[in-house]
């Protein structure tokens, strides 16, 4: 096989991109999973919910679909206050969250993979944006632009949320909640609330996400489930509740499927992630960078 | 007399956190352990190291002779070594006889061989049961049981396996005074039949009146070890507890 | 119930097993054994679901893909048999086409072998951590392996695969429709997985298996050997899932990855037992038929989207109110009438 360094350069200048943006898809969950032990599957669901929102309004009333998910922000936040609500009072509170909450959330996923399929069916649908086509291109590299502005984005939302982790008093107590809950309550906060607002801030990064991923790839209901592996991998491979870590699995990740699919194939990129996760968990389960 | 129970230097961390730093312990053969420390010191990370339900970083547990290392948790109760839960950790979907059943058989059974029939089975269930006075409620669901009770079925249970020694993990929080004194007669007739006793406890007159030994343990250390009344009148113990 | 002895239970469930099919052969509709199969099947995935699932406490999100790994065994198998002339010798080839095409019991036991062996090698990178990560563990596993079967060429790719099922099968002078050979089958492996389903729950393995499901720390702690105990319980799991996806190529005609990997066999494992209820072999026995009865009635008169929308809501709904399922809620209801 004749690898040309063009190909061999953009593929790695793709995968970068990509990278970027399985960051931000990630960066949810690495809440969700890496702070708050709750293993929602159902995450890419509200992904996919998100791309269809952006799609729908864009297609309808021209709006940037960056700028829906922006405007979506509040109602997924208060999505995932609901959601963790359900959670907490059926399976947190009795200890069952093991068997119970996994069925539930798969259940989730399932529930509004059909929905979407009954409501806008299968078909591919893609939005229309003034960056989704042209491409800078740097020397001999090519930097779609409906790629880099997504890993911008990506990057920017993954900065302001370990910001809002480290710095604001709210972020530092959702990390305290996630190391030590019975201290957190004899400081008089609210545990639980706490846990509501994080959970909450999860789902609202899938707002963002979804609009940032029918910027990248024509979406349709089933592309949920390639998302699932892809950020439990990223999460377990850079270390449950690391972000910097996450950062880097994610850039990683995004780079060997993108070699992957352009020597081997598209068809084989979803199985890289997997690959990935399962040998991940059994060599290394802590991660790159774990605690 | 070669120590039945070696501790070598143990050290074990939770992400930054040191819980256990370079711990050092033997427990001789019928030896009677007292292991005291406040709230947090490492006790129960020690005990869970020495058990096998968390594997320590660096150092080793030898067991009669044999070293431990990377032994899971069921294997080092089949050579010997039982204990009890500091939270009581009952099998909540069985009965009471049933809860003593499982040591039995995956345990006592896994080691002897010959099969006991289901009513011997039965019979020991009863005698362990009896032997806490639980024995009226063997039919009865762990959730129906009191606190204390369930302190006492988690002792029955750790006795169930038949073991060279056993670590009572604060089984006496709890217990009214005579309570105390029957669990302490229990664990004092167990010792006589050969089973050696590490007990942790937080109740001073129980754990000095039982222990021809007496460990301390504080911020993942040991800073004592040896007579009871020794330890006790140690300075750095009086002030670990005490504070300064 | 409880005083029935394996043997016992396991003759009157042939007896029960006889007269369905009887009652089938009688009406003689071929759709009946269409829809038999299909719920027949699923009594074999819920039930297989369960001994994971229910007795151990583990949930596998891949059931999907260890049934197609039946499935695509047997595609393989018969792909093969069609290239017999091409690969070998004449002499060879004589002799490989007494033995192909394989029979379909053979075909079953296959599958079992096949799958078996894979969810023994899963469970073994991932028991020996946390449920969770297990779970997740056989949903990338379930895309793994679809990945794989999409891109082998020789059982049809994406492009799936025909399969031509014979009009009839005969034995000697006993001549049946294919489809209702398929029903007899498929209705003989749903009695040896219920068989085999309560034998466990009865015996110490099921006794260990609870142990992990309560308390997985104490039941190292008694002695326990959970890994063994998970490993036995997931290859047994796979190999009934393998060996329900054996025959399908041959019932369905067409296999595509994207039906025999679909998601309606990974929710429907998981809907059925626990709408059921997950303790007993009764649970995945009374799911299946009723959400299996169900589906066929939707699928016909409204449509296949709008059954599964239903089965992934009726599962929410079950997990949040009635936990322990439809069988639970008749316990509860029988032990309150005792006690009032």
């Amino acid at each position: 096989m004749d690898i040309s360094f063009d190909l061999l350069i953009n593929a790695i200048v793709a995968g970068l991109l990509l990278g970027g943006f399985y960051a931000a898809v990630t960066a949810g969950v690495s809440i969700s999973f890496g702070m708050l032990d709750i293993v929602n599957i159902a995450h890419p669901a509200f992904i996919i919910l998100g791309s269809y929102i952006a799609y729908f309004v864009n297609i309808n009333f021209g709006i940037d679909p960056i700028i829906v998910s922006i405007l979506m922000l509040p109602v997924f936040f208060a999505l995932g206050g609901v959601v963790y609500q359900v959670y907490y009072l059926s399976f947190e509170r009795r200890g069952q969250e093991s068997l119970r909450g996994l069925a539930f959330f798969f259940g989730l996923l399932f529930v509004t993979e059909v929905t979407l399929i009954l409501v806008f069916g299968v078909d591919y649908r893609y939005v229309e944006a003034a960056y989704i086509g042209p491409s800078l291109h740097l020397g001999v590299i090519d930097l779609p632009l409906r790629m880099l502005v997504p890993c911008i984005s990506a990057l920017v939302l993954f900065g302001v949320l370990e910001l809002f982790i480290t710095r604001t008093f709210t972020g530092r107590a959702i990390m305290a909640v996630s190391q030590d809950q019975l201290a957190l309550q004899l400081m008089a906060a609210d545990p639980i609330r706490i846990k509501r607002i994080a959970f909450g801030v999860s789902i609202a990064t899938a707002s963002i996400a979804g609009a940032l991923l029918i910027i990248i790839q024509p979406v349709e209901p089933s592309v949920g489930r390639e998302y699932i592996g892809r950020v439990f991998a990223i999460c377990v491979l850079g270390g449950l509740g690391s972000m910097p870590g996450a950062l880097i699995a994610a850039v990683l990740l995004g780079v060997v499927e993108s070699l992957t699919a352009t020597f081997y194939g598209p068809s084989w990129a979803p199985a890289v992630a997997f690959g990935f996760l399962l040998l991940t968990l059994a060599f290394r389960p802590s991660g790159l960078l774990g605690r | 007399m070669t120590a039945l129970l070696h501790v070598d230097n143990i050290t074990k961390r939770f992400g930054g956190f040191v819980a256990l730093d370079g711990v050092e312990l033997e427990v001789a053969p019928g030896e009677r352990l007292g292991l005291i420390g406040p709230n947090g010191s490492g006790k129960s990370t020690l005990v869970n190291c020495i058990c096998g339900t968390l594997q320590n970083e660096s150092g080793n547990v030898l067991f009669n002779g044999h070293a431990m290392d990377g032994l899971p948790a069921h294997q080092r109760t089949h050579r010997g070594l039982a204990r009890s839960f500091q939270l009581p950790r009952p099998f909540h979907s069985m009965s009471l006889a049933d809860n003593l059943r499982i040591p039995l058989l995956y345990t006592v059974h896994a080691r002897s061989g010959p099969l006991h029939s289901p009513t011997s089975l039965e019979a020991r269930c009863h005698e362990l049961l009896d032997m806490v006075g639980l024995s009226a409620k063997a039919k009865q669901m762990p959730r129906d049981l009191t606190q204390v009770e369930m302190r006492k079925l988690e002792l029955a249970r750790a006795v169930a396996a038949e073991p060279k020694l056993l670590i009572a993990d604060e089984s006496m929080a709890g217990l009214s005074h005579s309570e105390i004194e029957d669990i302490l007669a229990l664990l004092v007739r167990l010792n006589e039949r050969g089973i050696t006793i590490i007990l942790i406890e937080h109740i001073m007159s129980a754990v000095m009146s039982f222990s021809q030994r007496l460990a301390v343990l504080v911020s993942g250390r040991k800073v004592a070890d040896g007579k009871p009344q020794d330890v006790v009148r140690d300075p750095e113990v009086v002030r670990a507890y005490l504070g300064q | 119930m409880s005083h029935v002895n394996t043997t016992k239970f396991t003759l009157i469930s042939i007896v029960v097993a006889a007269l369905v099919l009887a009652f089938a052969h009688a009406m003689g509709i071929d759709y009946l054994f269409f829809a038999g199969y299909t719920i027949l099947q699923f009594i074999v995935m819920a039930t297989a679901w369960n001994i994971l699932g229910g007795y151990c406490g583990y949930v596998n999100f891949g059931s999907a893909a260890f049934f197609a790994l039946g499935a695509y065994s047997s595609v393989a198998l018969i792909k093969f048999d069609a290239e017999i002339d091409e690969l070998f010798p004449e002499g060879l080839a004589g002799i490989l086409h007494h033995i192909f095409p394989l029979p379909v019991p053979v075909l079953i036991v296959i599958g079992a072998i096949v799958s078996g062996i894979v969810g023994f090698g899963m469970g073994y990178l991932t028991l020996r951590l946390r449920g969770a990560f297990f779970a997740i563990a056989t949903l990338a596993m379930a895309v793994v392996l679809q990945t794989l079967i999409v891109n082998w060429d020789f059982v049809g790719g994406s492009r799936g695969a025909y399969i031509i099922r014979p009009e009839n099968f005969e034995l000697g002078a006993l001549q049946v429709s294919y489809i209702e050979y398929l029903f007899v089958l498929m209705l003989s492996l749903a009695v040896v997985a219920l068989v085999t389903a309560r034998t466990i729950e009865r015996s110490q393995l099921g006794f260990g298996f609870a142990t992990i499901r309560d308390d997985e720390l104490a039941a190292e702690a008694c002695g326990v050997p959970t890994l063994r105990l998970k490993l036995i319980a997931t290859t047994l799991s796979g190999a009934f899932m393998g060996m329900a996806g054996a025959p399908f190529p041959y019932y369905i005609g067409y296999l595509q990855p994207q039906s025999a990997f679909g998601l309606e066999y990974a929710v429907n494992s998981i809907a059925m037992p626990m709408i059921g209820g997950t303790t007993s072999w009764v649970g995945p026995l009374v799911g299946a038929i009723v959400l299996g009865s169900a589906q066929q009635y939707a699928t016909v008169t409204i449509s296949s989207a709008v059954n599964l929308l239903i089965v992934g809501l009726m599962l929410v709904g079950f997990v949040i109110i009635a936990p322990k399922g439809l069988l639970g809620l008749v316990q509860d209801r029988l032990r309150a009438r005792r006690s009032s």
